[in-house]
């Protein structure tokens, strides 16, 4: 353990930290650009020099120089301010004097290191260089003349983007940053290039010239648009969400975002549902047409107050939040039905125990393990950040990772052991190959897809993955490595709150779906559900009501449209496949005459006589925590048992098991909704790309 | 210092080495430990501008040895690197050719030792003998003209270097006539165009003259 000091101040640090690390310990600012705590050490920008006393009589670059016994670091001499100065002004030699019009400006690293390290004026007389722009995807614009060659992004894209497309390109003078051959760079993390960029050469183009950062208005967020969870910024200018940034969050997303996440927010500007909708009129002529808040819910209370309970059912889905999920479930029992169910994807998942459609050893912990099997799961596309994570372990510690289901485009080796039921038995029964290894590992991690239950004999195969947990003990002491990932930010919370058939009588997605085609079902109710197509399924003669907030699938088969709030519109909690809640933050006014959904679901029960014990968020979350204590606890991750095998589970299939999402940048109504997202799918040719959405 | 651009418009669809270069290229990997064989990437560069040159030669018109992008990607598979490593080696280096060039590559050194002995006169030459500008090459494919950063043949200034050989303490003639043989496909004399051997003084010796190398005597002590 060095000792050393630091500006005077004495510390000790782990071998092997660097200079500005432990500067960083003791809070002293040491200005940077090519350093990136995340990111291997370049040394290239200089700007981070300090003087170490009795070492050689010149300033040492400090990102890359590990702190050493009895060292004595100044980083406010003399010295270090001339050779900073020094930098500053080499880096400026080349750099454009247009902040005026470059939309880092007021955000930019280069522009306040300038104002606090720079001199004030140039002696730089000659012609300035100009570089080529480049042409990289449909998320990030370059603008390479403002480079200063810190090479952030290219060690951003081999290391943890997982895709080896930028580079250094000729020398000295002529040196640019680039993919040397035209293409789109190949991951769906890039548009943390944007944030990494010190300066103004790589920008976010849907964001280009929309707002400048004193005018944006910042509320800590939380991200829905798929499980995970991430942190999120979401920045505001009046009433309209400008930008969604990551907020760091160590064991879910670290600092990174997808693209999903950070650009289809244009897709909350079109396509929404701003007014009630009520249908009028008789068979063929039945149209949807505008009208008032009590019309649309009178026309509600009178359907479902004018059939038996029995004949009444509601879906919670994707994207609904908790608090929404629990006044529906209230309603639903104060009609005395007990058809709901939150699966809409048909995922027959086994929820006797939470942790068996959790993701119980956390994110973060996918680092730790030392055996990783894949299970009916695309982690790119599912869940990028998890795939983030896998790859930093298998970038760290070179885990070895295997995959049971659909072959998929993953940028880590993943060996393939089959894609079908049968294969996961002959796992089980395996000696050697991975199955040794899996056999002989101390964390041994499982991570099981919707692909495995969004089929017919998904009980069976949940069973069947119970006895793989058993077999290879993934379920031990300190270690739980038996993981849901799921696809949906709706879906945990739902199942939390038992959102599920009630009872014995109780009817499950596919059985509501039966009967409101049969006629047993005669009012349905959809919380947010968009996910297949509604009327198709649902027949013609069955009462849809929609509550939502995008015209989507869900809407386009309603009898009654209930205009809702988005997740940027409205304080609301969300668990993810971790089982965490986290609470996201209301960063805008619902649009138009939408509402946000509990107060829907709490005025619409007053028509149909049914007071619930709440009248406003706070009192409802106290007696949802009441009720359901996991909601007591925010941003915890509760381990919880995995349950034994049922006795029962039907018979196991042959067919493969196949990944549902082609299409990583349209999954949501928001998303589908996205012209960006729209863009980047074609781009990137995703399977069942939509076209560009317009109004 | 020239910007490498890569020639859009003359790029082949494919590239492979020929068997007889398959050979030198296990061979080169067999130089690097097991593990570290993208370390080969500057020589098999090299050998792709070989093969290329030696193809190139009898091709009408004729043209000397560079490294079309297929060559780089098939590297790129050959020492399993991603493309972009090695198109960042190939475009640091100005010996690495990413474009057609004449059979006979001239890269006239004008750094600063070179210049003051008269560098820019030997630019001159080049340029008035097979009429064309710097960057250019010659209609018939025989000429590119190249200026580069210090060839490191300071102390025989001004230097030229064609293809793998240097030419040193050139006039506008001496640099006239190399041109004007190897047209004619005659080899011209590698090195100094001055009475010199290598960097030896010219005209000769100038120390150690007069006398034969004395033959240190052994001192045999007497038993």
């Amino acid at each position: 353990m060095p000792k050393l000091t630091i500006d005077g101040i004495e510390l000790e640090v782990e071998p092997g930290t660097s200079i500005i690390q432990a500067a960083e310990m003791l809070g002293i600012e040491i200005p940077r650009f090519c350093y990136h705590d995340r990111l291997s050490v370049a040394a290239n920008c200089r700007m981070c020099l300090v003087e170490v006393k009795g070492g050689p009589p010149k300033p040492v670059a400090s990102c890359a120089m590990a702190c050493g016994e009895g060292m004595e670091v100044v980083t406010n001499s003399d010295m270090v301010h001339k050779a900073r100065k020094g930098v500053m002004e080499f880096l400026l030699i080349n750099h454009p004097l247009d902040c005026p019009i470059c939309d880092q400006g007021g955000e930019c690293d280069l522009q306040d290191q300038a104002m606090a390290y720079g001199y004030d004026r140039t002696r730089y007389r000659e012609t300035k260089r100009s570089v080529k722009d480049k042409e990289i995807g449909p998320i990030v614009k370059t603008v390479m003349t403002r480079c200063i060659q810190c090479t952030r992004c290219i060690r951003f894209c081999s290391e943890i983007g997982g895709t080896d497309d930028l580079g250094l390109i000729n020398r000295g003078e002529d040196v640019e940053v680039g993919p040397f051959i035209e293409k789109n760079l190949a991951t769906e993390l890039s548009g943390n290039l944007v944030d990494l960029c010190p300066v103004g050469a790589l920008t976010a183009k849907p964001y280009a010239f929309t707002a400048r950062p004193w005018e944006l208005r910042k509320t800590e967020s939380i991200d829905v648009l798929d499980a995970v969870g991430s942190n999120i910024r979401i920045d505001v200018r009046g009433n309209e969400v400008m930008r969604v940034l990551p907020r760091l969050h160590e064991d879910v997303n670290e600092e990174w975002i997808s693209d999903k996440t950070r650009h289809a927010i244009d897709g909350l500007k079109k396509r929404r549902l701003d007014r009630p909708y009520l249908k009028s009129g008789k068979g063929k002529d039945a149209k949807l047409a505008e009208c008032t808040w009590d019309e649309a819910l009178k026309a509600v209370a009178e359907r479902l107050t004018g059939v038996k309970p029995t004949e009444i059912a509601a879906l919670a889905g994707d994207l609904v939040d908790a608090e929404s999920v629990y006044a529906l479930k209230l309603l639903m029992g104060g009609l005395k039905s007990p058809h709901m169910d939150c699966r809409v994807d048909g995922a027959l998942i086994d929820t006797s125990s939470r942790g068996n459609y959790i993701f119980n050893s956390g994110i973060a912990a996918i680092e730790d393990a030392d055996a990783i099997l894949l299970v009916g799961v695309d982690p790119r596309k599912d869940a990028a950040m998890v795939n983030a994570r896998l790859r930093k372990a298998f970038v760290n510690k070179q885990v070895k990772i295997a995959l049971i289901g659909e072959p998929v485009d993953l940028n880590y080796p993943v060996e393939t052991l089959g894609d079908t039921p049968q294969d996961v038995e002959a796992f089980i029964a395996a000696k050697d190959g991975f199955a040794k290894i899996f056999r002989d590992a101390k964390k041994p991690m499982m991570i099981v897809g919707m692909a495995a239950f969004q089929r017919d004999d998904g009980a069976a195969v949940f069973a069947l993955l119970q006895q793989l947990a058993e077999s290879f003990a993934l379920v031990r002491e300190g270690w739980n490595g038996f993981n849901v990932l799921h696809q949906a930010a709706g879906r945990v919370g739902a199942l939390d709150l038992g959102f599920l058939p009630q009872g014995k009588d109780g009817k499950d997605f596919h059985a509501i779906l039966d009967g409101a085609r049969k006629g047993a079902i005669k009012a349905l109710f959809l919380h947010g559900v968009d996910c297949f197509d509604v009327r198709q399924m649902v027949g013609k003669d069955c009462f849809v009501v929609y509550q939502g907030h995008h015209g989507d699938a869900g809407a386009h088969a309603a009898d009654v449209i209930l205009p809702a709030a988005a997740y940027t519109e409205k304080d609301a909690y969300y668990v993810n496949t971790e089982g965490r809640v986290q609470m996201a933050r209301k960063a805008v006014a619902p649009l138009g005459d939408a509402r946000e959904d509990w107060k829907i679901i709490r005025a619409l029960g007053r028509l149909v006589g049914i007071e619930m014990p709440f009248n406003d968020l706070s009192e409802l979350r106290t007696a949802m925590v009441k009720e359901y204590p996991v909601f007591g606890a925010l941003d915890v991750v509760c381990p919880a048992p995995v349950s034994k095998p049922a006795a029962k589970s039907g018979v196991l299939g042959d067919q493969a098991f196949v990944n549902l999402i082609g299409n990583f940048y349209q999954t949501d109504p928001i998303s589908r909704a996205s012209a960006i997202m729209a863009e980047c799918a074609t781009t990137y040719g995703q399977d069942g790309a939509l076209e560009d959405a317009a109004e | 210092m020239k910007a490498h651009v890569l020639a859009h418009d003359q790029q082949p669809s494919s590239f492979s080495f020929t068997p007889e270069n398959m050979v030198v290229v296990e061979d080169i990997l067999s130089r690097y430990p097991k593990g570290f064989q993208r370390s080969a990437v500057m020589p098999l560069l090299d050998l792709v501008q070989r093969q290329t040159a030696a193809e190139g030669k009898n091709a009408e018109p004729p043209y000397g040895g560079w490294i079309p992008q297929a060559a780089m990607d098939e590297i790129a598979r050959i020492i399993d690197v991603s493309p972009i490593k090695v198109y960042e080696v190939a475009t640091f280096y100005s010996m690495y050719n990413l474009r057609p060039v004449g059979v006979h590559h001239v890269q006239c050194c004008t750094t600063t030792p070179c210049w003051l002995r008269g560098s820019s006169k030997i630019v001159e030459a080049c340029e008035k003998h097979m009429g064309i500008k710097v960057g250019q090459t010659t209609k018939d494919g025989v000429f590119t003209l190249s200026e580069v950063e210090c060839l490191g043949a300071c102390v025989n200034a001004p230097a030229v270097q064609i293809n793998d050989d240097y030419f040193e303490d050139l006039t506008a003639e001496t640099m006239t006539e190399v041109l004007r043989l190897l047209e004619n496909n005659i080899d011209p004399k590698v090195g100094p165009q001055v009475h010199r051997h290598a960097s030896a003084p010219e005209g000769g010796a100038t120390v150690l003259k007069d006398a034969e190398p004395k033959t240190q005597k052994t001192s045999s002590k007497k038993s």
